[in-house]
């Protein structure tokens, strides 16, 4: 007997029992019957240019999607065909910056856009301080790399305020001096 | 402590969620949940520079060193083991395949029980993990869900308010969470329904993977159920359609193709299990595709009792313990693969033999 789907021979047979309609009978050879069996093992990678490739075909034309691959994320410095190629993206920023080109993609991937469910307890950071922490940190290797150590120090310390910003549950405030100071959004105009 | 000393401590013992207790364990091995988490401030980890990565590893282990409940925390840093020790962690799905073969800083923290893990610098900056032994899903989420808020008591986590938690991948992005349900199935497999079960699988939204990963349904008839979205339901409806929809089903179908079998043709069953049995407990060598091959036999037979001096947890250890870091490790040194099959055999000789029993089956 020949396999369903090629001239190999059928070394699967695979009954379905289909409740209402009586059993079913497949008879696949061994490699369409383990790419039966893979296909939902899908990598991201592979889940990621799935997608992508349906949005292609939903209109977006050609021209633009070389446009978009050129379009580099301003904290990381990831570009859109470095993600597409690697199905990875680059900082939490790009969740912003990618917005509207993400949108698609969720809703191809997930159905949704829109998170339901938990939620830190405390001060969630906005994208934007969320970048300025990432820029920050990147200064500061750099100038300890150029040993200004009193410029590394001065980013450290203002990392360190930030951070304790946001380290408080949200979203009432507690009836603590100190952190009133703390409150002020010293670093989050300056990205 | 002394990584060398702590593996081979390791090696002799086996993690709580190998015990073949919890619910329906005659066929549910384990319930496992993992939350994919980052740091607010750093890039994901393709972005990150090497002082990046050794700065997430160091922060991280320094505030989960500071958390009291964890002061019996076991933290291994993976740069630094052996190609064997990685693969050691690895078959005892402690790490990932991908983080052992990954490159830079990286490392594991786990408690003695090995019933969590919190993999650093992953694909994620933090892989948190938790195993249960049998169907268990709403003990494992309130144990996950408190390390995560322990974590997140001092860890800044990068959340977006739409969003939810910012994942390098898209496809984790939200609630970050993967539960996944690994399955004992070889009545399906021998009554060549499983095929009903992946494609009911197609509808609803879940995956199946075979557990060693070779794409072979002989690699011992375990699946993995897990579910595939993780943005726009809540953690309680993702756990809800794996633990009540997806995983109550095929275990009812599997108990069906199990008592069919029994009805059908109890004498031959019978005698396949026996024989399983006695291969692997007379065997000289043995592969380890063999071994799982057999020990699935073997582990039905006990679980419909067929087999009564076999432990169910003895099966699950052998599992484990018979692939090939695992037996290096016991036997304290590297061997070639004709070696391990002479050594596997003799494990198994020794545990199967000190179970069952003088003579049974010689
Ligand atoms: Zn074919
Ligand atoms: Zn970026």
């Amino acid at each position: 007997m020949k396999c369903q789907y090629c001239e190999k021979p059928a070394t699967f047979h695979i009954t379905e029992l289909t409740e209402p309609n009586g059993p079913k009978v497949m008879h696949l050879c061994e490699e369409h019957a383990r790419n039966f069996l893979q296909k939902e093992a899908t990598s991201p990678v592979a889940s990621v240019a799935g997608a992508l490739a349906k949005q292609l075909q939903l209109g977006q034309t050609k021209a633009e999607l070389e446009e978009l691959d050129q379009k580099e994320c301003p904290v990381c410095g990831i570009s859109f065909f470095e993600f597409r190629n690697t199905g990875r993206l680059g900082c939490p920023y790009d969740y912003s910056f990618f917005e509207s080109d993400l949108i698609p993609l969720l809703t191809n991937i997930h159905d949704a856009t829109e998170h339901v469910g938990k939620r830190p307890r405390r001060l969630a950071a906005s994208a934007d301080s969320q970048a300025r922490m990432i820029q920050l940190r990147r200064e500061m290797e750099e100038a300890v790399e150029l040993e200004d150590y009193e410029r590394a120090s001065e980013i450290r310390d203002e990392l360190k305020r930030m951070e304790s910003d946001l380290n408080q549950p949200a979203p009432e405030e507690t009836a603590n001096g100190n952190e009133d100071e703390a409150n002020s959004p010293e670093g989050e105009d300056q990205s | 402590m002394n990584q060398e000393t702590d593996f081979n401590a390791l090696a002799r013992n086996s993690g709580e969620w190998l015990r073949g207790t919890g619910p329906e364990s005659d066929i549910v091995i384990s319930s496992r949940i993992r939350l994919a988490r980052n740091l607010a401030d750093f890039p994901f980890i393709r972005r990150c520079s090497d002082e990046d990565r050794d700065s997430i590893e160091r922060t991280v282990r320094a505030r989960m060193e500071a958390i009291e409940d964890w002061n019996d925390i076991r933290y291994i840093d993976i740069e630094e083991l052996s190609e064997i020790d990685r693969q050691f962690l690895v078959e005892r799905q402690l790490i990932s395949r991908e983080i052992a073969d990954a490159d830079g800083s990286r490392a594991v923290a786990m408690d003695p029980g090995e019933q969590y893990s919190v993999m650093i610098n992953e694909e994620d900056h933090l892989r948190i993990q938790v195993m249960q032994s049998g169907l268990d899903l709403d003990a494992a989420w309130a144990r996950i869900d408190s390390l995560d808020d322990q974590l997140e008591g001092s860890i800044l986590y990068a959340f977006h308010e739409k969003y939810g938690y910012l994942t390098a991948c898209p496809t984790n992005v939200g609630t970050g969470l993967r539960v996944s349900v690994m399955l004992h199935l070889p009545a399906l497999v021998i009554t060549r329904q499983i095929e009903k079960v992946f494609r009911s699988m197609q509808r609803i939204n879940v995956t199946v993977r075979g557990l060693y990963g070779e794409g072979s349904q002989y690699s011992g008839d375990f699946y993995q159920v897990s579910n595939q979205v993780t943005l726009g339901h809540s953690e309680k409806a993702l756990l809800s359609l794996v633990g009540d929809e997806v995983v109550p089903q095929i275990i009812q179908y599997e108990r069906k193709a199990r008592a069919f079998l029994v009805e059908q043709n109890q004498q031959d069953l019978h005698d396949d299990v026996s024989r399983a049995l006695g291969i692997l407990s007379t065997a000289k060598k043995i592969s380890s595709e063999e071994t799982m091959h057999y020990l699935s036999k073997v582990r039905m037979g006990v679980n419909l009792g067929l087999i009564d001096d076999v432990e169910l947890a003895t099966i699950n250890k052998l599992f484990i313990h018979t692939q090939p870091a695992h037996l290096q490790k016991l036997h304290g040194r590297m061997l070639g693969s004709s070696d391990r099959n002479v050594q596997r055999a003799s494990y198994l000789q020794r545990h199967l033999h000190g179970e069952q029993g003088e003579g049974e089956f010689n």
